[in-house]
């Protein structure tokens, strides 16, 4: 083998490193499936949009409803609550958001209702901002969902969602 | 095995012993030299197999009336404890029997860390017995979400959002792991069918943990060598078997009075609820065994530098025997160690308790200088005491303190000869 060192390399060595190459791409080509099998599959994707009828709900009223297995805030928010989201500094923010580029119409605020931190569900009109406090670890959020408190690196998620009417919100 | 040749007396067996040595094996294993100064701290190890085993048994059974699917998990569960024939007893033997698990497994981790076990020769089972207790870890987790009541969903999603922590592909990690964009019926037939691996990957671990044990042999209380052949050492059977099953038997009397007379007493109430993805319980709470890494996760106010901490509260214990520099063994020859390793104890059970307390105020307090201390035990404290502790005198071997009377000077050696030799 010492001698090879010096050799530059010959037909063998190219056939080594080919064939090896070429094993390695199949060997992934045939753990791929493997893997990707635990990824959401069709059946799950084809869940990806919602529509909600939000005409009963008042000013001041949070619902809860389910897009992807997971709960959505609808809050139609008091013009007290609208205020004091805007008011906010944004330098006060770990992670500074504009409240009018969180809620489009300033009324309606739709978000994902996981926090941030480990995926708990947060408890609403409560803690120290009276909007949203999550109970598992103790995070506060805002009138605009925004973190404020805790240990929840980011603001709760505003998802994809637009007015197919007055009345109706679609998510996703 | 090569410290003794074995021929089966019989024919046939030594028929069958040229072709599979089974029966040296068996005999390897009966006649195994064992210190015979072990005490009762000795006798985890087959406490555990047996933990294993049942663990294992009442699985295999349950697997057979259980039903893998969200919408039916919960009933499935209670179908087996109300229809099922002895069903109740069977499932209260294997949730119980997790805990009694991890009660024996922390036992047998507190004896290696007080006699030195952990330390050359080895090391090797040492780090084996870690990777088993974090399959244990993982197998445990995953277990306690097939019921699929409440404390099972939000308990998954907390763990499986850690993963989230991790910069770039966390996301991508944690749905792949969910097989949805939540916890839901993907997550739970994958965990099923993990639970079911897991022990066997724990079974084969054991048996390299035996294995990598039977080649320098046990430590003992006193974690000097033992000298072969001499009178420092029994055959393991009868004299270590006997004592294993009394001890198994004061064991199993614990055990059986969780299970027939409190056998709720170490879950929760809320798991009693079915899985709703819409509430979470004002209180999520692990189990016991997995409070004190869940207080070390919760007292760092940041979320990635959370998630690592707590795994390297385990890391730690895996590169242990490189970490203690101390070339004696046993806690016994170490005055201030000795000191150490009870603040150790004393500070494993407060971060488990503060783990179970609501993270506010004095318990959060308590939590991060309790998780200072775990770091600063393991990674100041051991490395700069093995350097600096005077250590009191090893006897010469196990057998001459018990016959001399005592470990006086005059037939202690001394520990500078102790290192010298090695």
């Amino acid at each position: 083998m010492s001698d090879s060192d010096k050799k530059k390399p010959n037909r063998r060595d190219f056939i080594l490193t080919a064939t090896t190459a070429a094993g390695a791409v199949g060997v992934g080509a045939a753990v791929w499936p493997l893997v990707d099998q635990m990824n959401p599959d069709a059946s799950v994707k084809a869940l990806a949009s919602t529509e909600v009828d939000v005409s009963s709900v008042q000013p001041g009223q949070s619902i809860t409803v389910i897009w992807r297995g997971k709960p959505v805030f609808i809050k139609r928010r008091t013009q007290d609550e609208i205020d004091s989201a805007r008011a906010v500094d944004l330098s006060e923010l770990k992670h500074p958001e504009k409240d009018e580029d969180r809620a489009k119409d300033p009324e309606w605020l739709v978000m994902l209702g996981v926090c941030t931190h480990l995926g708990c569900v947060p408890l609403t009109d409560k803690g120290d901002y009276n909007a949203w406090f999550c109970p598992c670890h103790g995070s506060h959020y805002d009138t605009s969902g925004r973190i404020r408190k805790g240990p929840a690196p980011t603001n709760m998620e505003v998802p994809k969602y637009e007015f197919v009417n007055s009345n109706t919100i679609k998510i996703g | 095995m090569s410290d003794h040749d074995y021929t089966p007396k019989s024919k046939v067996g030594k028929w069958f012993n040229d072709r599979l040595p089974l029966l040296t094996l068996a005999n390897h294993l009966t006649d195994y030299p064992t210190p015979k100064n072990l005490n009762y701290w000795w006798t985890f190890g087959g406490i555990l197999t047996f933990c294993l085993i049942t663990q294992i048994i009442t699985g295999i059974i349950l697997g057979m009336h259980y039903v893998a699917h969200a919408d039916l998990a919960f009933q499935s569960v209670e179908h087996i404890m109300r229809d099922v024939n002895y069903g109740w007893l069977i499932r209260y033997v294997h949730a119980n029997g997790a805990s009694m698990f991890f009660l024996a497994v922390y036992i047998h981790i507190f004896r290696s860390l007080y006699y030195g076990s952990y330390k050359s020769p080895r090391e090797v089972i040492w780090i084996i017995g870690m990777l088993i207790y974090f399959l244990m870890m993982a197998t445990a987790f995953m277990g306690y979400v097939l019921p699929w009541g409440q404390m099972s969903f939000w308990g998954a999603t907390v763990i499986t959002n850690l993963f989230s922590a991790i910069p770039l592909v966390g996301d991508s990690i944690t749905t792949w792991l969910w097989g949805g964009y939540s916890v839901d019926n993907p997550t739970l037939t994958r965990f099923f069918s993990l639970h079911y691996l897991f022990p066997f990957l724990i079974l084969g671990l054991v048996i390299l943990h035996i294995w990598a044990l039977h080649v320098p042999g046990n430590n003992n209380p006193i974690g000097i060598d033992i000298k072969k052949p001499s009178k420092d050492t029994v055959p393991f059977h009868p004299y270590i078997v006997i004592k294993d099953l009394f001890a198994l038997l004061i064991f199993l009397i614990i055990f059986a009075f969780f299970v027939f007379f409190s056998p709720n007493i170490l879950g929760h109430a809320d798991n009693y609820i079915e899985a709703n993805p819409l509430v979470t319980p004002a209180h999520i709470v692990p189990e016991w065994y997995l409070l004190p890494f869940y207080a070390i996760l919760r007292s760092v106010p940041d979320k990635l530098l959370g998630v690592i901490a707590m795994f390297a509260a385990i890391f730690v214990l895996v590169i242990l025997p490189w970490l203690d520099t101390s070339k004696v063994r046993s806690t016994v020859f170490r005055p201030i160690y000795k000191q150490f390793y009870w603040f150790l104890v004393a500070d494993v059970l407060i971060l488990g308790y503060v783990g179970a307390m609501p993270a506010e105020g004095l318990y959060l307090l308590i939590a991060r200088v309790a998780t200072a201390y775990y770091f600063a035990h393991f990674l100041i404290i051991l490395p700069f005491l093995g350097m600096k502790e005077k250590t009191t005198p090893l006897p010469l071997s196990i057998t001459e303190p018990v016959l001399g009377g005592s470990a006086d000077m005059a037939m202690a050696k001394n520990n500078s000869d102790y290192k010298e030799k090695l």
